[in-house]
């Protein structure tokens, strides 16, 4: 009894501390990245370090970054999608955000973010308006 | 009139944040709030809680509380952290300021605060900690609509 209640009580610990997941896919130049979950400034640090991991190793990326499966997102995430945008830019990539989902719409409305960076319904939709304008 | 209170403390660490979240919101769920309701609370608490962790206790973990008090429709929410304060209030709640863009900070957390509660206000004392007092009524609460009858 003792020992499945304490087993039990670790487990939901391990899901508080990780809840948000992070899908990458390459197709040549673009980087379509999809997260999941929530993103707060626990979150932020490991989806930082991966993308930028992966926008040195492959400078020039387009990133994508889809936001659908997002349940929960504050200012840190606004920090990181805005940093990302800023070393994207820095090594001549593009950036596009697609699918804001409803739990999220008013933060990225105050933030203005829609002011600086591109935003599409759908990958397909980013796909091809980027490419387009890379030509 | 329903009313109930909680008090939580809890360490300066990031991994408290969604903890903090949603012991508030699951608290805050008795007033039948709706989901875009709950998703305001849970943001104002993410705030003001990494508030305190990032700016309150940069450098060494401190203790984080939080008091909520429900009554009808209306929620009260103070935290509270005894790290090292603000210099100037006026500047900290200016939309954009940050005093880390080194850490990636935009300085939206006070203005996103501001917008998603009723009332707002920030106490603080340089050295002594900061409190950030939040009230919001839930208007679309089957106990608001109750207690109109
Ligand atoms: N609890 C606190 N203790 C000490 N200083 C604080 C505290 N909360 C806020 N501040 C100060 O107020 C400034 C503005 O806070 P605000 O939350 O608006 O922006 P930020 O935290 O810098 O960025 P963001 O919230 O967008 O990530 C901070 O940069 C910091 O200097
Ligand atoms: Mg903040």
């Amino acid at each position: 009894m003792g020992t499945a209640k304490s087993v039990t009580r670790r487990n939901e610990w391990q899901v508080m501390s990780v809840n948000l997941e992070l899908t990458t896919k390459r197709e040549h130049q673009f980087l379509i990245a999809a997260l999941t979950g929530e993103l707060d400034h626990h979150s932020a640090e490991a989806v930082r370090g991966k993308l930028d991991l992966e926008l040195e190793i492959h400078p020039g990326t387009h990133l994508i970054l889809d936001l659908s499966g997002l349940t929960f997102m504050d200012s840190s995430g606004l920090g990181v999608i805005l940093g990302r945008y800023r070393k994207i830019k820095s090594l001549g990539g593009e950036m596009a955000i697609v699918n804001i989902p409803h739990a999220i719409e008013k933060v990225v409305q105050i933030s203005g973010l829609h002011k600086i960076m591109h935003f599409y319904r759908s990958k397909s939709e980013a796909l091809r308006e980027m490419k387009g304008g890379l030509h | 009139m329903f009313e109930n209170e909680m008090n939580l403390s809890f360490l300066s660490l990031s991994e408290n944040e969604s903890f903090a979240r949603v012991a508030v919101a699951s608290f805050v769920a008795q007033l039948d709030p709706t989901l875009e309701e709950i998703n305001e609370v849970k943001t104002v608490v993410s705030e003001a809680v990494t508030n305190s962790i990032i700016h309150g206790y940069p450098e060494k973990n401190g203790y984080i509380y939080l008091n909520c008090k429900i009554s009808g429709d209306r929620m009260e929410l103070i935290i509270t952290d005894h790290g090292i304060g603000i210099k100037d209030l006026e500047q900290a709640q200016q939309p954009l300021y940050t005093s880390r863009p080194d850490l990636e900070r935009s300085g939206m957390g006070f203005t996103i605060m501001e917008s998603f509660v009723d009332q707002f206000h920030v106490t603080s004392e340089e050295g002594n900690g900061t409190t950030i007092h939040m009230v919001k009524y839930f208007k679309t609460s089957k106990r608001a609509i109750y207690s109109e009858v």
